[in-house]
């Protein structure tokens, strides 16, 4: 604490009512953040919390809103571009690494700010004085390679260091250092820690992105937490404990959420869905689940953590390389999404513009697309007099707003799209509804009317599957939550056998320790929190 | 009161735009058209008298014999367009198909001057255009290889099959069973300005008409929403690689009727750059899911209009080649610039 505080001199950055807006949509709105010299700052947030919308804006490749203030060592500055940017000692090092190459390190760390030479040799490169030059940056940063070396013969984790010897060479001040371990091995993120402690010592400020709580327990003197496009809040690191900060990204306005109408623990059914043992070799791990008549069975955990994948797999988007489906007890082949759907199955995309919707096609097609086969007359021709009832009815029953069936959904706004998708999929008579994020980019009104339908669906004896980032919205509409952590199912909630589903439960599960991807001695300040925490 | 007006006006507006959109997509070039045969009848017309005043009566653009003629021209690329117009609905691109109708004409002249077999002649080029584009829609189906390359291959490679079917010679056969398709008329209408249309009128009928078209677009649109949504995209892909080279084979049969005779090596030389041409001064969006096949009528005609007035007034070969590129890129520009924000390129 008092180390902190001697420490934070002043902020060296704040940026204050950052707002910034894409066409309709928020990214950012009135958002504040302040580094100080000498100190490691984490930014939190799930994925379109609008962390790397803000950082694109300190780092000049975007530019916020009128109204929005960044000042740098107490004075206004008006961030015009990428070269602003780096010229107010600003420096980023990008998740994906941003060198060149085929060239050497010492070209890499002078990249723009080329080393001329004098008399006869003026205009040329002065390679020896480049060289010298890097060769005193890569020392003190303990570099173990030479700065002659071409950057194509190092390993990630000593491009990475490039990557800092260029922003250090360039006298950088503030340092954004976005998912930097992700490619690291352990002890690669250990060198990569000392670094970047040293860095802070020597004053440098320095934004560190990451998922990964342990990291942030271990670098982090502050933290800032953003959810969708707003600050949530700054806290000292230390002072917090991983639950809150996870609450913190999530969402905790509990009351405000939908509350469900059916109860599961009376009207649950035969199971119909049960997947065994599915694993993609990649991302999922040997997950298995069960999902009854009238069940919504919520799938929590964080990004990264699998959950589409696994969703994937069940729907036969992937190739998956163990595991079965079963359908009413009946073991179906899914390989193609087509089986899937045959077998009763459907999935709702999580992306639905890139995955989802044909933006070109009008309202009427995209709700008939998938069942346009099934009403076709003499072996393939469209149903006209079909699809105009079907997507009139659909408007009609989702409250869908157009101005008309053969306007196009590129126009509709996104909670209308969210409907016109799922009443393609609802036209198929779902047995099991698997619904990916079914509220992302969708506003309150739509959003309510969504959990009406799930409510009914589930009523109505469909199983259905929801996979949510938000877990208020878990907690509002689940009878039973599985929660996945790293491509395993690490923990399952509600349900008549089970721990009850809230935000606290679920939270421990999320960000429990298991002993194998986080050893102890590597985390000693996280394993006293999270003693600390229960 | 103003208001809600304003506002009623406004929604009716906006359903008046919704409705009349797909007419004003396809609509695109019928302008561009009708310019293009406005102005060549002036200036024909005024190259005979010399005379501003008397230029719309004299023109020899105009005529019915002419337009006949032109109508005869733009026959064969309009077939390959449509074909071509499936391609480019999915996303993709069929540079083949220059070469396979060579490699259609040769199998139909060659099989025709067989004694006993030559009424098989027709269906022959119509069969080996499909195989041909079969081969090319498995490779890109099944494959996964891209379009511009499998097709660029095979543009090469079938080339040499077409040279190859008649030993690098030209085959002749005076007595050419489908010979009436490339010269006979019915009620006064060219042959092949009937196949022309019959092309564009059963094409606009698949990919309006039928769940296969509604699944081309929905490829085109995006594959992997397509994929998701349960339509099975290989198969789609090999349908329209096949009726590519399907209306390939049937463009060679009825280059090979004209001629009554097919060469390998010269037929079909950079046709599919027409065709191409045609699809995309149609108003047929090159990443696939947005067009219409109208539009590829309009634009073979476009093409075909401009050679035919270039030849009229007496523009050296040379220059034809240069208005012509100029003019495709610019009826682009101008669509683009009037679709700009609703529609992708």
């Amino acid at each position: 604490m008092s180390e902190i505080e001697l420490r934070s001199a002043g902020p060296i950055l704040e940026m204050r009512n950052i707002s910034k807006t894409f066409g309709k949509l928020r990214a950012l709105r009135n958002v504040q953040f302040s580094v100080a010299e000498g100190e490691i700052h984490a930014l939190m947030g799930e994925n379109g919390a609008g962390k790397s919308t803000l950082m694109k804006i300190l780092a000049g490749a975007i530019r916020p809103d009128a109204g929005s203030e960044i000042s740098i060592g107490g004075t206004l500055v008006a961030m015009t571009g990428p070269m602003a940017a780096k010229a107010l000692g600003i420096a980023v090092i990008y998740q994906e690494l941003s060198l060149s190459p085929n060239l050497s390190v010492a070209e890499n760390i002078y990249l723009g700010r080329e080393l001329r030479g004098k008399g006869l040799a003026a205009g040329w490169l002065d390679r020896t004085a480049m060289i010298e030059g890097s060769a005193e940056v890569l020392r003190r940063l303990g570099a173990s390679f030479t700065a002659d070396a071409k950057v194509c013969d190092l390993t990630l984790a000593e491009r990475q260091l490039v990557e800092i010897a260029r922003a250090v060479h360039s006298n950088s001040k503030i340092l954004i250092m976005d998912e930097p371990t992700t490619t690291l091995s352990e002890r690669e993120t250990e060198r990569l820690f000392t670094i970047i402690r040293a860095l802070r010592d020597e004053g440098l400020a320095i934004v560190y992105i990451s998922h990964r709580m342990e990291e942030i327990y271990e670098l982090s003197d502050r933290v800032t937490v953003l959810r969708d496009g707003t600050y949530v809040g700054t806290l000292e690191t230390h002072a917090i404990s991983p639950n809150a900060i996870v609450q913190m990204m999530v969402g905790r306005d509990i009351s405000t959420f939908y509350k469900k109408n059916h109860d599961a623990h009376n009207l649950r059914g035969k199971p119909i869905l049960s997947v065994k043992g599915m694993s993609d070799a990649r991302r999922v791990k040997d997950c298995s689940l069960e999902l009854h008549e009238n069940e919504v069975l919520g799938i929590a955990g964080l990004v990264g953590a699998g959950r589409t994948e696994l969703a994937r797999l069940i729907y036969g988007a992937d190739r998956s390389s163990a595991g079965s489906v079963a359908v009413d007890g009946v073991v179906k082949r899914i390989a193609t999404p087509l089986d899937a759907i045959r077998a009763g199955i459907l999935y709702l995309t999580e992306d639905r513009k890139e995955l989802g919707l044909f933006l070109d096609m009008s309202i009427c097609n995209n709700i008939n697309v998938g069942v346009a086969s099934r009403d076709a007359r003499m072996g393939g021709l469209l149903n006209f007099r079909k699809s105009r009832e079907r997507s009139a009815q659909a408007i009609k029953d989702l409250n869908i707003k157009v101005t008309s069936p053969k306007g196009l959904v590129g126009a509709l706004s996104g909670g209308n799209q969210q409907k016109v998708l799922l009443s393609r999929l609802l036209e198929l008579n779902p047995r099991v509804l698997i619904l990916d994020e079914p509220t992302r980019g969708v506003d309150i009104g739509a959003k309510s009317e969504i959990y009406r339908l799930i409510d009914n669906l589930a009523q109505r004896g469909i199983g259905v599957i929801v996979i949510s980032s938000e877990l208020p919205e878990l907690i509002g509409i689940c009878d039973r939550v599985l929660v996945m952590r790293e491509g395993r199912i690490a923990g399952e909630l509600g349900g008549p056998t089970n721990a009850a589903i809230n935000q606290n439960n679920i939270a421990a599960i999320l960000t429990a320790a298991s002993e194998c991807d986080v050893p102890e001695h590597r985390h000693p300040q996280y394993s006293n929190l999270e003693s600390r925490a229960s | 009161m103003n208001a809600s007006t304003g506002n009623a006006l406004q929604d009716a507006l906006k359903k008046h735009q919704l409705n009349f959109m797909p007419l004003i997509q396809t609509m695109g070039m019928l302008p561009v058209l009708l310019i293009l045969c406005i102005l060549f009848q002036l200036v024909t017309g005024y190259a005979e008298t010399a005379d501003f005043s008397h230029a719309w009566q004299s023109g020899r653009f105009l005529s019915w014999q002419n337009l006949s003629i032109i109508a005869q021209q733009a026959s064969i690329n309009t077939v390959l367009g449509a074909g071509m117009t499936f391609v480019i609905l999915t996303g993709g691109i069929d540079l083949s198909v220059g070469s396979i109708l060579a490699a259609s004409a040769m199998v139909a002249v060659s099989i025709s001057l067989v004694p006993g077999a030559s009424f098989l002649a027709f269906p022959a080029a119509l069969a080996g255009g499909l195989v041909l584009g079969l081969c090319n829609g498995g490779l890109i189906a099944f494959l996964r290889l891209p379009p511009f390359i499998v097709t660029l291959g095979s543009m090469t490679a079938v080339r040499g099959l077409a040279r190859l079917l008649g030993n690098d010679t030209t085959v002749f056969n005076p007595d050419l069973p489908f010979a009436f398709i490339g010269n006979g008329s019915i009620f006064n209408i060219p042959w092949l300005v009937v196949i022309a249309f019959a092309t564009v009128v059963i094409s606009w009928a698949v990919l309006r008409r039928t769940v296969l078209g509604l699944h081309i677009y929905a490829v085109g649109g995006s594959p992997d929403a397509a994929r998701l949504s349960g339509i099975r995209v290989p198969l789609v892909l090999l349908f329209v690689y096949g009726v590519s080279g399907l209306l390939s084979g049937l463009g060679g049969a009825m280059s090979a009727a004209r001629l009554y005779a097919a060469n390998g090596l010269q037929l079909g030389q950079s046709y599919e750059l027409d065709a191409i041409a045609a699809v995309i001064l149609g108003g047929t969006s090159f990443v696939g899911g947005v067009g219409s096949i109208w539009g590829t009528l309009i634009g073979a005609l476009i093409i075909s209009v401009l050679t035919n007035g270039l030849v009229l007034t007496g523009v050296s070969d040379i220059w034809q080649f240069i208005i012509k590129g100029f003019v495709i890129i610019g009826a682009v520009a101008l669509d683009r610039y009037r679709l700009r924000g609703s529609a992708r390129t």
